[in-house]
Parts: C-alpha cells; sequence; structure tokens
C-alpha cells in the first residue's frame, strides 16, 4: 500500500526528488535542436533589455533587435487595406460604419460568408477555407503568367513554417544509412536544421558561392548527394528564393538546373519563396519554382514533385503576428496528399484572421477600386524602403575594412563576412564559444545592437559571418551600420 | 531519353562558373526537344508513397475529422449540385465549434479585437472605453505596437501576467507565476509540444503515455506520431465515466512489462464523456501520479462548461497545492486551456495557453528553445486570451453585457446538456451518461448482432458503420466511439450539444426514429 505523502515531509522541503522530466530523460532529437535566430545571443539581448530598465548604466541606452526579420517591430507600418478588411471581419458591426471604405466592406462580407457561423471564430476545414485556397490559386495563376493552379493542392498553414514542417514530417522515413536526407543551403535559414534535428532525418549541406554573389551551383549539389549516399537515402531538395540568410534571387537558368538535378537524383523539391516579393537589385527577378517546372514541360512539369511555400510574415505586409501562410504541392501522390490532410487535421485548422489576412495579400485591391490608390502608395513605400535600406547596408559594409557584404539583391538580410583577428579566435575558442558568436557578444555588449553569428546559419569552415535586418528606419539603420562598422574596428584593434 | 539524359548529365559537367550562357540555352533547348518528342511515359514512381513516406504519419488516426467527416463533406456537395436526399442538411455535430453551429461571439472580445487589428478604431466613439483600455495595453506590449510582429515565443508578457493573475483568482488565491505560462496555438499546441518533449527511450523503455478510454483523439494521434507507446485506462461507464484509481493502477503495471509509463493525461471536464471529476478522485491521481513517478498532462479547455449542480470544476494546479508540499513541490504538471471553448468559443484564434509546475528549470529552457523555432503563436489568439482571462468587472462599463452574454451561452449549454441526456435516454436501446460538462454526448447504442456482421462484411466498426448510415439517411454527423476507443464489445457515438436548441430537438427525434428503425431492420 502507499505511504501517506506526509510520511516523507522533510525530502518535501527539499523539493529534490528526481524529477520525470529532465535533460537526460528528455527527448533527445529535441535536446540537439538549435535554432539561432532566437537563441543564446537573443536570451542575452533580452536580459541586457531588462537591465536597462532596471536602470543600470550602460554604453547604450537601447537594444536594437537586429536579429528577427519582423518589419513591424521595427516601426514598419500594416498596410491600412488589410486591417481594415481583418477589423470588419473581426466586429462585422463595423460594416454598418461610414469610417470603412466600401472595398473593405466587400471584401471581408465575402469572407465571412465562407466562414462557419460567420465568424472568424469557427473552426476552417483544415486546409484552409476553400475561397482563401481559391483566391491564393488565382493569384498564383496571375503570378505565374498564367499557369493554372487548382486550390486543392493548396493548403493554408500557421505561417510558412508550420508547412515546411509539415512537408518534412512526411518525408522522413527509414533507418541508419536509409534515413532520410535533405539537403538544405549553406547558409540556411535555421529551421530547416531544426526540424531535421528534432525528426531525426539526416542533414546533407550545399554549400552557396560566395565568391559569386551566393550562387547555387549544381556541382556543388551534386557533390553534397554523392557523399550524402554513403551515409543515407536524400529524398529531399531545400531551396530558399529570394535565400535567408544571403539575400540572393536565384536566375532562371539556375532554377531550371535545380529542377533538372532533383528530377534526375529523384528529390523531392521544397522551394521557400516568402521572399517572392522582396526582391530589390536591378537585373533581379524572381522566378517561381512552379512557372520554372511547368514551363520546363514533360517530365518535370508532369513529374517532379515540389512543395512551393509563402508567408504573410515578409513582403510588403510584415504581418508575422498572425501566423498566415500557404504551400502548393504539385505532383504529389494523390494518397500522401491525403496523408498531408490528415495530419493536418489534428491541429483542426490554421488560425482564421491568418488566413483572413492572407487573402487580402492574394486578392489585393484592383486598379478600379476606392482602396487601390492607398494601397498602392503604402506598399510601394514601403517596398522602396527596403530596396533603399538594402542598398545602404550593402555599401556601409563594404566600405568597412575587413567586412564584405555580397549584393542584397533581395529578402531583409544583410549577411555580411567578417574578417576577425586570429587573437580573437583563440579567445572565443577558449571561452568555448562559435568565433563569430564572440564577436556578436561583444558588439551587443558595447552597442546593443543584436544581430545573429553565421555559426547560427551555417558557413565555409574558417570563414565568419553575421546576419543584420535592414528593417531599422533608415536613418537608425545608417546609425547602426556605421556603429557597426566602428565596433569592429576597435575589436580589429585590440586582437591585433 | 538516353540522349536527351546525356546532354543534361554533360552540360552538368562541362559548366563553368556562371556561363549560364547561350551553350547552356542550346543545349536545354536540345534536351527538352527530345524530351517532348518521345511520347509521355507511363509516370516513374514517386519520391513521396504511402510506401516511402513517414510509418508513423501513417498511423495516425483523428476521427473528429476522420473518414465519417470526409463522407459528410462529400453529401453535402452532391446537396449543393442538386442531387436529392432523405434530407436537406448536413448536420455536422461531429466536432466542438460553437461558433459554426450558431453561437454568437461575446461582444466585448471582438471589440478589443478589432481595437488591436485597427488602432484608428481607437478614436471612434462607438466602442466602450473600458475595451479601448484594454485594447491598448495589449498593443503596447507588442513589438511596434501591433499585433502583426512576432511576440517573444513563450508569448507576450504582460498577458501571460495576466493569465497567471487569471489562474491565481479562480484558484482561490493559489499562487501563479506568468514565468510558469506559456502560450499556445491552441491548447492542442501546448499538448503536442509537451509531448514530444516527454517521449524517449526505444524499446521496452520507450516512453509510454497513459491515456482516459474513452478519450480525445489528439492524444493517440500525437502518441502515433512520436513513436510513444499508448497505455490505456479506461473510465468506469457504470458509474457515470468515473476515473478509478485501481484502473489506472492496473494500466501502469501492465504498461511496465512493455515501456516505460512516464506520462498521466487527464482530460476534465472529459471529453468525449463530459464528466466532471470529484475533488476526491482529483486528489487520488495527483498522489498515484506522485506514487508512480508520472508527470501529469491536466486537459482542462472545458473548465468553464460545467452544468451539473452537483459538480464543480477544480483545477489540478489548485488541488496539488492544497495537497501540502510533498506533493507540490515534486509533482510535474502542466495544465492546458484554450479559447475554443467555455463560452466563448473563439476556435478559429486558435488561442490556448499551459501553465506548468516543477518543472526542470533546464527542460524550460528547453521548452522555450522548441517553442521558439515556430517562433511564436498567432498574436491575434494571445490577444483573445487575454481578454477570457481579463474580462470586465462589475463597475466597468461593459459588464452587464458580458456577464448577460456569457450567462446565456452558458445556460443555453447546460439546457442542451440535460435535453440531450434525457431524450438520448428516452430512446430503448440507448443510454447516456449525465452530461455533467464538456460540450457532447456520448451515448452508449446496442447495436444487433445482425448489424454488427452486416458491418464486418464492409470491413467497418459496428458503431462507424451504424453512424454512417445515419448520415446516408438523415444528414446527421457524429462521430462512432471506436474513434475515441470504449470497451471492447460496446459501442458509442458523440454528438455534440451544439446546434441551437430548437434545431437539436429536431436531430435528437430523427437519431431516435432512426435508431428504432435500425433495430427493427437488424433484429
Amino acid at each position: 500500500m502507499a505511504l501517506k505523502a506526509g510520511d516523507q515531509s522533510q525530502a518535501a522541503m527539499n523539493g529534490l526528488r528526481d524529477k520525470v522530466l529532465t535533460v537526460d530523460t528528455m527527448n533527445q532529437c529535441v535536446r540537439r535542436v538549435e535554432y539561432a535566430v532566437r537563441g543564446p545571443i537573443v536570451i542575452r539581448a533580452l536580459e541586457l533589455e531588462q537591465e536597462l530598465r532596471q536602470g543600470v548604466k550602460k554604453p547604450f541606452t537601447e537594444v536594437i533587435r537586429a536579429n528577427i526579420g519582423d518589419a513591424q517591430a521595427m516601426g514598419q507600418k500594416p498596410i491600412t487595406f488589410m486591417r481594415q478588411v481583418l477589423a470588419l471581419c473581426v466586429n462585422p458591426e463595423l460594416l454598418s460604419s461610414p469610417h470603412f471604405p466600401e472595398d473593405a466592406k466587400r471584401r471581408a462580407e465575402r469572407i465571412l460568408q465562407a466562414c462557419g457561423g460567420h465568424s472568424l471564430g469557427a473552426y476552417s476545414i483544415s486546409s484552409g477555407i476553400q475561397l482563401i485556397r481559391e483566391d491564393v490559386a488565382r493569384y498564383i495563376e496571375r503570378r505565374d503568367g498564367g499557369i493554372p493552379s487548382d486550390p486543392t493542392n493548396i493548403f493554408l498553414s500557421t505561417g510558412a513554417s508550420d508547412a515546411i514542417v509539415t512537408v518534412l514530417k512526411l518525408l522522413v522515413a527509414g533507418e541508419g544509412r536509409t534515413r532520410t536526407g535533405v539537403l538544405i543551403p549553406i547558409p540556411q535559414y535555421p529551421l530547416y536544421s531544426a526540424t531535421i534535428a528534432e525528426l531525426d532525418a539526416a542533414q546533407v549541406n550545399y554549400y552557396l558561392d560566395e565568391e559569386r554573389a551566393w550562387a547555387l551551383d549544381v556541382l556543388e549539389l551534386g557533390r553534397a548527394l554523392r557523399q550524402a549516399r554513403e551515409r543515407c537515402r536524400p529524398r529531399a531538395l531545400c531551396v530558399i528564393n529570394p535565400g535567408n540568410p544571403t539575400g540572393q534571387v536565384q536566375t532562371r537558368e539556375c532554377i531550371e538546373a535545380v529542377i533538372r538535378f532533383a528530377f534526375e537524383e529523384r528529390l523531392f523539391l521544397l522551394a521557400d519563396e516568402v521572399y517572392q516579393d522582396n526582391v530589390y537589385a536591378e537585373g533581379s527577378q524572381f522566378h517561381s519554382f512552379k512557372k520554372v517546372l511547368t514551363e520546363m514541360g514533360p517530365p518535370y512539369a508532369t513529374q517532379q514533385e515540389l512543395a512551393s511555400f509563402h508567408s504573410t510574415s515578409k513582403g510588403y505586409m510584415g504581418e508575422c503576428g498572425f501566423r498566415g501562410g500557404y504551400v502548393e504541392v504539385v505532383n504529389m501522390d494523390p494518397e500522401v496528399q491525403q496523408q498531408l490532410q490528415k495530419l493536418m487535421s489534428v491541429r483542426l485548422c490554421p488560425p482564421v484572421p491568418g488566413q483572413a489576412l492572407l487573402d487580402t495579400v492574394v486578392s489585393p485591391p484592383a486598379p478600379s477600386d476606392p482602396s487601390f490608390a492607398q494601397f498602392q502608395a503604402e506598399k510601394q513605400a514601403v517596398l522602396a524602403d527596403l530596396a533603399a535600406k538594402a542598398k545602404l547596408a550593402e555599401r556601409i559594409f563594404n566600405e568597412t575594412p575587413g567586412i564584405c557584404c555580397n549584393p542584397v539583391q533581395g529578402a531583409m538580410y544583410s549577411f555580411p563576412r567578417v574578417e576577425l583577428p586570429q587573437r580573437a579566435v583563440q579567445r572565443a575558442q577558449e571561452l568555448g564559444l562559435a568565433p563569430d558568436m564572440f564577436f556578436c557578444m561583444r558588439l551587443l555588449e558595447e552597442t546593443g545592437i543584436c544581430v545573429v553569428p553565421g555559426s547560427g546559419f551555417g558557413q565555409r569552415e574558417g570563414t565568419y559571418h553575421f546576419r543584420m535586418t535592414i528593417l531599422p528606419p533608415m536613418e537608425k539603420l545608417r546609425q547602426l551600420l556605421e556603429k557597426l562598422s566602428q565596433f569592429h574596428a576597435r575589436f580589429t584593434l585590440e586582437y591585433s | 531519353m538516353q540522349r536527351a539524359a546525356a546532354l543534361v548529365r554533360r552540360r552538368c559537367c562541362l559548366r563553368t562558373p556562371g556561363s549560364w550562357g547561350r551553350s547552356q540555352s542550346s543545349a536545354a533547348a536540345e534536351a527538352s526537344a527530345v524530351l517532348k518528342v518521345r511520347p509521355e511515359r507511363s509516370p516513374r514512381e514517386r519520391i513521396l508513397t504511402l510506401e516511402s513516406m513517414n510509418p508513423q504519419v501513417k498511423a495516425v488516426e483523428y476521427a473528429v475529422r476522420g473518414p465519417i467527416v470526409l463522407k459528410a463533406g462529400e453529401i453535402e456537395l452532391e446537396l449543393q449540385r442538386g442531387i436529392k436526399k432523405p434530407f436537406t442538411e448536413v448536420i455536422r455535430a461531429n466536432i466542438g465549434d460553437a461558433q459554426a453551429m450558431g453561437q454568437q461571439p461575446i461582444t466585448f472580445l471582438r471589440q478589443v479585437m478589432a481595437l488591436c487589428t485597427y488602432p484608428n478604431l481607437l478614436d471612434s466613439p462607438s466602442f466602450p472605453e473600458d475595451a479601448k483600455k484594454r485594447a491598448r495595453r495589449i498593443l503596447q506590449a507588442c513589438g511596434g505596437n501591433s499585433l502583426g510582429s512576432y511576440s517573444a515565443s513563450q508569448g507576450v508578457n504582460c498577458i501571460r501576467e495576466d493569465v497567471a493573475t487569471y489562474i491565481t483568482r479562480r484558484d482561490g488565491g493559489v499562487p501563479a507565476d506568468p514565468d510558469n505560462i506559456y502560450l499556445t496555438t491552441g491548447a492542442s499546441d501546448g499538448i503536442s509540444t509537451i509531448l514530444k518533449i516527454l517521449v524517449s527511450g526505444g524499446g521496452k523503455s520507450r516512453t509510454g503515455v497513459m491515456i482516459p478510454i474513452p478519450q480525445y483523439p489528439l492524444y493517440s494521434a500525437v502518441i502515433s506520431e512520436l513513436d510513444a507507446i499508448q497505455v490505456n485506462y479506461y473510465l468506469d461507464e457504470d458509474n457515470c465515466w468515473a476515473l478509478n484509481v485501481n484502473e489506472l493502477r492496473r494500466a501502469v503495471q501492465e504498461a511496465k512489462n512493455h515501456c516505460d509509463p512516464k506520462v498521466l493525461c487527464i482530460i476534465n471536464p472529459g471529453n468525449p464523456t463530459g464528466q466532471v471529476q470529484s475533488r476526491k478522485c482529483i486528489e487520488d491521481v495527483i498522489h498515484f501520479a506522485w506514487e508512480e513517478k508520472l508527470f501529469l498532462l491536466a486537459d482542462e479547455v472545458y473548465q468553464d462548461n460545467v452544468y451539473s449542480p452537483d459538480c464543480r470544476f477544480h483545477s489540478f494546479k489548485k488541488v496539488l497545492y492544497e495537497m501540502g508540499p510533498e506533493y507540490s513541490s515534486n509533482v510535474e504538471l502542466a495544465s492546458f486551456h484554450s479559447t475554443s471553448k467555455g463560452y466563448m468559443g473563439e476556435c478559429g484564434y486558435r488561442g490556448g495557453y499551459m501553465e506548468v509546475i516543477n518543472l526542470h528549470p533546464e527542460i524550460k529552457g528547453q521548452l522555450v528553445k522548441l517553442l521558439s523555432v515556430r517562433l511564436c503563436p498567432p498574436v491575434s489568439g494571445q490577444a483573445a486570451m487575454d481578454i477570457v482571462v481579463n474580462p470586465p468587472v462589475p463597475g466597468e462599463e461593459s459588464f452587464e453585457q458580458f456577464s448577460r452574454e456569457k450567462e446565456s451561452v452558458l445556460g443555453n449549454l447546460a439546457k442542451k446538456a440535460k435535453l440531450t441526456e434525457d431524450l438520448f435516454n428516452q430512446v430503448p436501446g440507448i443510454h447516456c451518461n449525465p452530461l455533467q460538462g464538456a460540450m457532447y454526448a456520448f451515448p452508449r447504442i446496442f447495436i444487433p448482432t445482425k448489424a454488427v456482421e452486416a458491418a464486418q462484411a464492409h470491413k467497418m466498426a459496428p458503431d462507424m458503420f451504424y453512424c454512417m448510415k445515419l448520415l446516408e439517411e438523415t444528414g446527421i454527423c457524429v462521430v462512432p466511439g471506436s474513434g475515441f476507443g470504449q470497451s471492447k464489445g460496446t459501442y458509442h457515438f458523440r454528438m455534440t450539444i451544439l446546434p441551437p436548441v430548437e434545431k437539436l430537438k429536431t436531430v435528437l427525434q430523427k437519431v431516435k426514429d432512426f435508431h428504432i428503425k435500425f433495430l427493427e431492420k437488424y433484429a
């Protein structure tokens, strides 16, 4: 019979019984997961903010969070039309208010009609509201010059991250040498490595070519694949275009070569295209994998398996907090597609406000609509601002001795390479830190600027980088870039 | 094909860096041309097939949106296309979605949400001051004062504080620490995350997770996906679905033979069963968990849905604390709540939280790390949760209307619970336990042997066969008990009590008529 708990009151006072859940007993795959974008440096940044609030004196008055692609957190305004439609959906009483434009009201009504109980509060079907999926399909068709998109191949998701994880989950099978291998770019957005670790899949790195503006080289894909086949079964190839953290926008020829490679080598293609609206460089253009695939004709168009991802978090919208996104699957086995639906159904549905917001992204005001002028003005202002900031970051970094920055062709980040003196590298090693982590930590402590070390994204051995967003307002960005450059100079001097 | 392939290969090998020039495109054109000339071969096998996919995902089942619901969808489409049926609409009584069945959202909640979504409205005279005050507070706590920024992965700080205050109030002063609160994308997200962290080991030391039978099939689905070991403990149907510690003991002893039982999941109020556990029962469960060193998961999403006057909701957290330090300092507990149920019914917002107790600090760090990969829960859902835990109080302008709306919803649900229980119990061959709480009836149905045989001939569980027939003949979609688990040889279905009262009466009448006909047909 069980002892009465009171018999062990001394142990109770200490509360020192061994726990059920410790780092040794937990899921070891989860233990291996790392996500640098919100990793140790960000935790330190939070601590510093806390200290500042408590009045502790620092060489800076604020912490600048240049670690994460969150435009609105850095002052970018939401698009008026989008928030109007959403507010009308949230509180339909506003449909009788004179303060909302007619086109916003019509949009809201249309969305609400498609919701259970005409409310954002009802669950939707697991792949998302049918009407919105149809709108997404039309958006894709328009974007891709008329190439048809089938709404049944569109699955709305809780941000793109959710869909990426779900597709990867489907792909991971086998064990030991037959364990699924996933090819990812180095440098990469660390959702990929984190998910691969969590799923205990095999990570297969292919290196982007820093010397050629982070170009994707099919020969390098081949190299990575051949080596990987000795230890795992590579089945998936992830491409981020425009790139994160690197910002390169792949040429059409490159995309074709990747598709051919994937087809020949029997790889399921994942195309992360969340920055498709963030293309700045002259001469760069976004080409969707879906479009290129289709235009390549059979067998690629009809047989190459592809999943393409988009999100409401980036672009000109910056609606990160709403967790809106979708995946379009192409040439997926119909039975697997049912499995995808089934897996999503366990979590019921993506957040419906995020779905509604996505609808306004894919179905913006038309030129004849009352809200069009303001919408266009706001959108162009955001994109022009980002383009200018991309250029500024690139220029200032390239003017700094010991820092060089590839052209920021797209996305939201600069990923400059920094030279670190040998003594600094040694010091870092003594402290058990990656050299660029050491650099970034010191930067944070001395200037309050929080960026993410390149080691968090992957880089060629012996090279060091950091990723800094281009999102702070222009003047602030300029100051940051200058402070950072000055810090680098001091740091180099200190350790020379 | 070989020529085309050779061209492709050669191009790959010969390619000089950066020379994506004319030679490439003419080779490409040539390759394409060769490929196009050949007639389309039968497609080669896909990379991702049922055979090659993740076997754990394949094993996942989720009945609430499973085969019967897919069938309901097909029938709805047929109705839309004008195909004649013995009914004019499909009644979706399969899922706990109150607003889909006509329940109205709480006005105050939607006002605050609208103000947060479009802050221009803060200047509008059509919104009450107390709503504006809440909205401003939330926005100030958001990056860039906008719902559009990512929040901290654990959730917006002041919302976590508000949740802690709510818990403390709910539990009669038992303190809650905001640091132990994690906002989540619905409760399902939190449950899934905690289970993920818990599952480890291999073979006989693989983590075992104890779940009630009948259960809400999120649990079995997640266990399947994680390749953990499902350990069933049976609720006692003859005793109002009571949780019997002897049964827990039996289950854990048996489980130890083939796995490492580490987790005990409780759903209170219960889904699908609707029972509300007594305080004594909760104490016994906590003691059992303490004895057997089990991590407790308390799914309390229906804490506001208690109808029976003899029942009260007791949170696991409060009972644990009141049992004294040996328990309250040692038993590891995660409690879950959601914006989807209660009187709010805000399913689509995906709002939720979990409160963790006695977690190892390193584990809390691991938890935040895991959550950080997905960045943050939807901020609008976090805001919705804030209003749930921080509603209007007496003296505030919106209090009266808020109270009225809340009481109206809960009163209505209580009425429908009783109505459903009573009506089902009048049907020969149906027995329904008291609906003490939650949103569902889970009546037991008698299925004649001939029907069981017919089901087997169709390769279906007998209650699935029954529910399919019900759907096809009346348009009413409910979920067979086999989707939730039940004692062998017994059959049930889960039906929500959410349709409006008059419709619910009609639905219940139709089920009754169907059941009687079914019994006659298979006598």
